[in-house]
């Protein structure tokens, strides 16, 4: 297999028995990056000589023989929503075109701590607000299995850059299913992580109360590799939890005896794909081989998710988009009258479509008179999604669903109406309203070949049994190993 | 509660767009659909349920007051669309 096709820990492997250097390793990621990204478009900034220098660093840390990480010397790549010290950071933004942070984000210095090399900055919807990448203001990622469909998003560069072999593991964010949904379309695997699991500092906000980093990678071995090292308190974040981070390599076993993964029927709806069922009820008796008892829990208020999730979301984004003002940093417009008409036109320039219609949204939802009816009332049933999961897992210990209700759909076939393409979330988003952790990972292809996400739910700060699901399912299946072929 | 374009235009000052004539039909008509959609919490009876804002909410988080080093005012300005003696620079304020 070629070295780009490897995983983060093969690759470890290697830089650990000096069979190749990280140089070497960084150099074979940047010539597959020429190769495939005029194609893919995953990237909206390669860091070419920043990498190379990051890796000459981690070869010294190598031949040392000291302090070395499972991610010393592996090349990565982040979104661009990450603010990267003296790195052109846009958020796929026109009116973050020429931000450059004069700080790293804290999951970016927990990275380059550990040695990673960093080979630049993935595309994504713009401000994290999309399903399919298709509202970057630059470009539109493609899915390396069709490049005539959306890898999803809004991470899609990130899950794309991962499954072409552009990166041996990235780095995306989760505000209603932006690491699982695209992780689903592109076959790869993807974690978002309990609410405050990791910091959020440096992450440049979208709703603040749902927005969640998480790996996106080639195996769940590799998932946990990638999330110890993000993971854990954070003076700068007061919403990251102060608890113990373990070690979730260590929980990577196949006895998967006394676990009860519990089914939602809601999941099953009218609507989901055929293949996407026949694979995600295949997996089902898969784990049931493996020893896990399996029952049914229901999650009543499912359908009202989107709903919720469309006033929360737009409200928080209202008030945290607030500080694009063409003041401090990012685009200003030319020929203002006045200060006001500065902000105002700033603001109609730099923001794309859907950025400007989900701010209206939200300032709409929080705005006099209709606060409670919208804003006060999501939240009250955003309550009631919550205790809807805690229920269910007084029954079992994960639950099992589809991430998507279909696999990747062709580019443009649902940029005319914003309602559709929300619906394309309706299985992620109750998971950011609750809070709880939950992980996609590849189970199948359709018969057009394309890639099928199972996602797996758990309990708050019970990453362990998710990735422990994640990891029986996986070594039980091969559906990791399979790569898209790009020519 | 059907949103009329007075409405839009209304949010779009308090949201400081600068929307076109054609935005502002256009987000009447899409925000119009998505508020209709919305609509269905209205059937939940809520009216003893708290209202959720955080998942895994701690709650009164403190830290002492300590100073600490910060950025520099240059490294602050460095992205300024316009600065002046160690300023952030902006248009006219006060005709």
């Amino acid at each position: 297999m070629e070295l780009y096709n490897l995983t983060i820990h093969e690759l470890h492997e290697k830089l650990k028995k000096k069979e190749i250097t990280s140089l070497e390793l960084t150099e074979v990621f940047l010539k597959r990056i020429d190769a495939v990204d005029g194609k893919i478009k995953a990237y909206i900034t390669v860091t070419k000589e920043d990498a190379m220098k990051q890796a000459m660093e981690a070869d010294k840390r190598i031949s040392s023989g000291k302090d070395i990480t499972p991610l010393t010397g592996v090349p990565i790549s982040v979104k661009d929503i990450f603010c990267t010290k003296g790195i052109l950071t846009t958020c796929a933004s026109k009116i973050l075109n020429n931000f450059v942070p004069p700080y790293d984000a804290t999951v970016i210095k927990k990275l380059k701590e550990a040695g990673a090399v960093i080979l630049g900055k993935n595309n994504m919807d713009e401000f994290a607000m999309g399903s399919s990448t298709e509202n970057s203001a630059f470009f539109v990622t493609k899915n390396p299995w069709d490049t005539e469909r959306v890898p999803g998003g809004s991470s899609g560069g990130s899950a794309a850059s991962v499954s072409a072999g552009e990166c041996a593991g990235s780095i995306g964010t989760d505000t209603g299913g932006s690491i699982r949904q695209p992780a689903s379309c592109c076959g790869v695997v993807g974690l978002k992580p309990t609410y405050g699991r990791v910091s959020r500092y440096g992450m440049i906000a979208f709703a603040s109360s749902l927005d969640q980093a998480g790996p996106m990678t080639k195996d769940v071995l590799d998932c946990a590799i990638m999330l110890n090292t993000m993971a854990g308190y954070d003076p700068q974040d007061s919403t990251s939890i102060d608890a113990p981070v373990p070690d979730y390599t260590k929980v990577l076993t196949k006895d998967m005896k006394g676990l009860k993964i519990g089914i939602p029927k809601e999941y099953f709806i009218k609507g989901l794909d055929s293949d996407v069922e026949k694979a995600v009820k295949e997996a089902i008796e898969v784990l049931k081989k493996q020893g896990v008892s399996v029952v049914d829990v229901s999650l009543p208020h499912t359908d009202y998710a989107i709903a919720v999730y469309y006033l929360v979301a737009t409200a928080e984004a209202s008030s945290n988009l607030a500080r694009y003002d063409g003041v401090k940093y990012g685009s200003r417009a030319k020929d203002s009258k006045n200060l006001m008409d500065m902000y105002c036109k700033t603001r109609d320039e730099g923001f794309g479509s859907e950025v400007k219609r989900r701010i209206m949204l939200g300032a709409y939802s929080l705005s006099a008179g209709y606060y409670d009816a919208y804003y006060k009332k999501a939240s009250q049933v955003r309550t009631l999604i919550k205790r809807d999961f805690e229920e269910a897992f007084k029954k079992c210990d994960v639950i099992l669903t589809p991430t998507a209700p279909t696999p990747a759909f062709k580019i443009g076939e649902k940029t005319a109406d914003p309602l559709t393409m929300y619906l394309s979330d309706i299985f992620t988003i109750s998971c950011n309203l609750a809070g709880i952790p939950g992980l996609s990972l590849p189970c199948g292809f359709t018969k057009g070949n394309l890639p099928i996400g199972l996602q797996i739910l758990g309990k708050p700060l019970d990453e362990e049994t998710v990735l422990k699901t994640a990891y029986a399912y996986e070594q039980a299946t091969d559906w990791h190993k399979k790569r898209p072929k790009l020519n | 509660m059907a949103i009329t374009k007075k409405d839009v235009e209304h949010v779009a000052t308090l949201a400081r767009l600068a929307l076109s004539e054609e935005e502002t039909k256009l987000y009447t008509e899409q925000m119009g659909k998505i508020l209709a959609y919305v609509e269905k919490l209205s059937t939940l009876d809520t009216k003893n349920v708290e209202p959720t804002t955080c998942a895994v909410s701690p709650s009164g988080i403190f830290r002492t007051d300590v100073i600490k080093p910060s950025l520099s005012q240059n490294d602050i300005l460095r992205n300024a669309p316009e600065k002046a003696k160690g300023c952030f620079k902006v248009p006219r304020i006060i005709e």
